[in-house]
């Protein structure tokens, strides 16, 4: 009886092909339409509003401003989850949601992107603007100097910290 | 001759340590997708074992978390020295959406080296399966940095029909304007 059963799992088995794909040799299938994979940011159209990176649940666009007409965008790309806010917000259109998801890599630094923008300022006063009130101010539309290095945003004024470290991590004893 | 034997024909199966660092369960699934047989990561030899002591890889998935991170280090430890460490998703990978939260540590390469990213909140299957190939040399690497540069102003930045020369230096006129 189990003997018997066990040619039929033979040739159920038999019968059912190969479903494995041959994906690392061969090409992958191709991903579904509304597939999103990895952002690619066009610097040629962009203009450097930082509306992604005032957007990203992630917080991993960084702005800093190197002087009041340039400015560096960098994507971080390590902690992306393609959500997709950033191509949706740019007025431009300079990110477009790839379809790229073979991103695999040894080093962080293969998936950074690094815009270097010159900026434009009033063209009647020279300088840049800034917001009236102070509640405008808090949404981070003026100069940003994010720690580029600690991969974070800045949160605080930069006046008062002369001693302290920019951004601080929990302490946990680890043994 | 045995031993040359099993070297040869075992030098590349990785034995797989499935690390769970306080995820949302979304790389898990991922990874499990990868060992079906629709996608049958055990033809490169890929095995899931149970214990930090018998692996040669740790995938690991979800940010540090404060009472994972002593977890995470043992787990580490324990593994027998050549040992290689795979950060899946964004969250091993650099945080997530939780990077700088008040119990969340962080990456993992906050507590322990990782030698391989698979960014991707989840990764497809076939991204890990691709990072595979890379670990194991069957495929390069398809990624690079990009660097953007504006070397010239794109936009003139005065309008110039309205700068005017005048004794010998050249004056804007809208300033007078103001």
């Amino acid at each position: 009886m189990s003997f018997l059963s066990k040619i039929r799992e033979v040739m159920i088995c038999l019968g059912a092909g190969q479903v494995t794909l041959p994906y690392p040799v061969a090409a992958a299938e191709p991903v579904p339409e509304r597939f999103r994979g990895r952002p690619l940011f066009n610097a040629a159209q962009c203009i450097g509003c930082a509306g992604c990176a005032n957007n990203c649940p992630a917080r991993e666009i960084l702005v800093f401003d190197v002087c009041q007409e340039v400015r560096i965008m960098k994507y971080l790309g390590r902690r992306c989850t393609y959500c997709g806010r950033c191509a949706d917000l740019c007025p431009e259109k300079a990110i477009t949601m790839s379809r790229e998801f073979e991103t695999a890599t040894q080093t962080i630094p293969d998936l950074q992107q690094n815009l270097e923008l010159f900026m434009s300022t009033c063209q009647r006063c020279g300088r840049c603007f800034t917001e009236p009130g102070p509640l405008e101010q808090l949404m981070l539309k003026g100069y940003r100097f994010d720690a580029l290095a600690e991969e974070r945003w800045v949160y605080r004024s930069q006046a008062h910290l002369q001693n302290e470290p920019l951004v601080r991590d929990i302490d946990i004893e680890l043994d | 001759m045995l031993k040359e034997l099993c070297q040869k024909m075992f030098s590349r199966s990785l034995w797989v340590y499935h690390a769970n660092s306080g995820g949302c369960n979304g790389c898990d699934i991922e990874v499990l997708n990868v060992l079906t047989p629709f996608y049958d990561a055990e033809r490169f030899g890929i095995k899931l074992v149970g214990s930090p002591r018998h692996a040669d890889v740790m995938l690991c998935q979800g940010p540090v978390l404060r009472p994972t991170a002593q977890a995470l280090k043992r787990a580490y430890e324990a593994m027998p020295a050549p040992k290689l460490v795979f950060a899946i998703g964004s969250c091993a990978g650099g945080g997530g959406i939780w990077y700088d939260m008040y119990n969340v540590l962080g990456p993992i390469e906050k507590v322990i080296p990782v030698n391989f990213y698979i960014p991707g909140c989840p990764p497809r299957p076939e991204a890990i399966l691709f990072g595979i190939a890379v670990a194991t040399g069957r495929l390069d690497k398809k990624v690079a940095p990009v660097q953007f540069k504006q070397v010239e102003f794109p936009v003139p930045r005065y309008h110039p029909e309205d700068l005017r020369e005048e004794d010998g230096m050249v004056v804007y006129e809208k300033l007078e304007k103001v």
